[in-house]
């Protein structure tokens, strides 16, 4: 994973809640079996019409958010199922950080594995993120928020940030505990399904 | 202080604590499916790893695989290929794989417990969120991403952050159990704690409405935590969960002194602090129908469809929310829920494809033929509840009433298969999700219990099956 640089964009107001990973990428894009290209499919229903033309009315088709690395949305973004497909389609799209009031745990947890950093606020803040026109810029290291007209601190744990500015292999963070791993294994002895 | 059940399971699989981190959990049953482990064994071969315990790990292929004749060839070949590359890697890793042919394949939450996989007390996890469905039998059972799946196959492990206890109470009984079911009693939760309403935390589910059922309604209660946003649900382990998993074909040999520890152990005590709580008395609750675009959006059978105002009760988002839905639902506020005509019946999924959800729906059926307009499926949910049904006779029930009889899969609950709606129609479906587009495209789901399904198969519209003969 490559390690999380400070960003710089405008942001992609999205005004939903409950936005559930069925939207962000529908389950006729799961066949593949790879993790790259799935930025075409993001939002796929509400992208496009059935013919497969671009609806002029969402969001990600109006050119002015073209290169937007900042997504803006509502409650409980991220719900349903646990596919990580979602998380690799808003990555491979462009988006690094995503700003709701909250966010469905499977999914947060997700975005930590791909380098994406999702950002938690009270609603009235990510209200006037979302209707901000300029360009603001995330600054994870110092866990600050600056717009043109004020910063904004968040919150984050040090462990995922440590991740994230590191681009930490997980796996290999993990096996430094072989030892512990392999104790747990002698005293539980869970049977085998075989 | 005493603990919840949910915390003893969590403090018996801690590898690693730290302060303020997140703790390494041991997990002892892996459930791996075609769809979301390709690129996690992928990532073990692209850094040379293997699969630290294969004899812990379990797969089956359930949400590609079509529900027709299965000797014919796959005709998608994008699933043909997921569905060859599971086989392949089952094979270099050396993993259990229930494959398309074997008698014991089926959607992997219907499997697990059938085959006395699933255990009391046990760390379970799945790339699937539906993985929740296990906590009926008192498991720690979480759905993962496929990040989580390739850690868990490299060490068999996770990295998790200690959700918080959540007590849900289902108090009183129901005055006819046969037509409001546990279907409806989760979707009652969910319609009141909303579809965020679970987010971080374990729920665990309690009270004499919970002990009244069967282990099969108690998964289609667990099932739906993450609905509720929920990590996992689960429900203390008592004599009907023993006598469930007792002489299973993987049941572990020294059962009877498992039971014995889990009797002692597996339990929430007196004095345990639960973080959140919420109590449904279910004496009067009606079968439940879905409006929207979400399983929150949901009410009584006997009701209208609610105004966007009288719904989201002062919170705009939740407003724009119901005013969306109903515009991709078509629906109007007012139009009572039994005028609301269907297309399509789903009888099927993880949340009621059990031999009990095929026997209360086959008693409506009997005798009877759908609706002429209606289109209706049954997609057990795996083989051996197929053949079980069949041998009771419940197949030519179904199939005499003009029923389509299928194969077990994950089927139309997500429609990665051929077994989809077209744009515009209306389905009745005993599976969890109705988000936009879930089931096919530009269709439309109402979440209902097996009954309430197979009632509006025949009438062609939602029919409150408390006024039917269900005895």
């Amino acid at each position: 994973m490559k390690p999380f640089k400070n960003v710089t964009s405008i942001v992609t107001p999205l005004d939903k809640v409950n936005v559930d990973t069925d939207q962000i990428v529908p389950k006729q894009f799961l066949k593949l079996v790879q993790k790259s290209g799935f930025g075409k499919f993001l939002f796929f229903n509400w992208r496009y019409d059935e013919n497969e033309n671009k609806k002029s009315d969402f969001v990600l088709n109006d050119s002015k958010y073209d290169g937007s690395k900042i997504l803006v949305t509502g409650d409980n973004f991220g719900c349903g199922s646990s596919r990580e497909h979602a998380v690799w389609a808003l990555q491979d799209y462009g988006f690094s950080v995503i700003i709701a009031p909250s966010f469905a745990d499977i999914f947060f947890s997700n975005c930590f594995k791909n380098g994406i950093l999702p950002i938690s606020l009270d609603d009235k803040t990510v209200e006037s993120i979302q209707n901000e026109t300029e360009p603001i810029q995330i600054d994870l290291e110092n866990q600050i928020i600056k717009t043109p007209s004020q910063e904004i601190s968040f919150e984050i744990d040090s462990h995922k940030k440590k991740i994230l500015l590191e681009g930490l292999d997980d796996i290999a963070q993990t096996f430094q505990y072989e030892d512990k791993i392999s104790e747990f294994e002698k005293e539980s002895k869970t049977p085998s399904v075989l | 202080m005493g603990k919840t059940l949910f915390e003893k399971i969590w403090e018996s699989h801690i590898v690693v604590e730290k302060q303020n981190e997140p703790s390494l959990i041991y997990i002892d049953r892996h459930l791996v499916h075609e769809v979301t482990s390709p690129q996690a064994f992928d990532g073990l071969r692209v850094n040379n790893r293997k699969v630290r315990r294969p004899d812990l790990t379990i797969a089956t292929m359930d949400h590609n695989v079509p529900t027709n004749d299965r000797s014919l060839p796959i005709l998608d070949q994008t699933s043909a290929v997921q569905i060859q590359t599971l086989e392949k890697n089952c094979k270099d890793f050396g993993i259990k794989l229930f494959d398309i042919n074997s008698p014991n394949q089926g959607i992997v939450h219907v499997i697990g417990p059938q085959l006395g996989i699933t255990l009391p007390g046990y760390t379970i996890v799945c790339g699937d969120s539906h993985t929740s469905t296990h906590g009926a039998f008192g498991a720690l059972a979480l759905g993962i991403g496929t990040s989580d799946v390739e850690h868990v196959l490299a060490s068999q492990t996770m990295w998790l952050e200690k959700p918080k206890p959540f007590e849900i109470r289902v108090e009183g009984k129901r005055a006819n159990p046969h037509a409001v079911t546990a279907k409806d009693i989760v979707l009652s939760i969910i319609k009141n704690i909303g579809t965020g309403g679970g987010t971080g935390t374990v729920i665990e589910y309690r009270g004499e409405g919970i002990e009244d059922l069967s282990m099969e309604q108690r998964m289609t209660i667990c099932n739906m935590s993450i609905e509720a946003g929920a990590r996992a649900g689960l429900i203390a382990p008592d004599e009907k969960t023993f006598d469930y998993l007792r002489g299973r074909e993987y049941t572990p040999k020294n059962y009877d002194s498992l039971v014995e520890s889990w009797r002692e152990n597996l339990k929430t005590d007196r004095d345990a602090k639960f973080e959140k709580q919420f109590t449904l008395h279910i004496d009067d609750i009606a079968p439940q129908v879905s409006w929207g675009t979400n399983p929150g959006m949901t009410c009584d059978v006997t009701e209208s469809i609610p105004s966007p105002d009288d719904f989201s009760k002062g919170d705009t988002n939740q407003k724009k929310g119901a005013e969306k839905a109903l515009d991709y639902m078509d629906l109007k506020p007012g139009t009572a829920i039994e005028d609301i005509k269907i297309d399509r019946v789903f009888i099927g999924s993880c949340t009621n494809a059990r031999l009990e959800d095929l026997i209360e729906a086959s008693k409506i059926i009997k005798g009877q033929k759908i609706s002429p307009v209606v289109r209706a499926m049954v997609v057990p949910g795996s083989q051996m509840v197929k053949r079980q049904a069949e041998e009771m006779g419940l197949n030519k029930i179904f199939i005499n009433a003009n029923f389509e009889w299928r194969e077990a899969g994950c089927s139309m609950c997500l429609g990665m298969n051929p077994d989809i709606l077209s744009p515009g129609e209306r389905c009745a479906s005993t599976s969890n999700r109705n988000f936009e587009g879930r089931q096919g495209t530009g269709g439309r789901t109402h979440l209902v219990s097996p009954v309430m399904a197979a009632a509006a198969a025949i009438h062609g519209h939602f029919v409150d099956v408390r006024k039917l003969d269900l005895n």
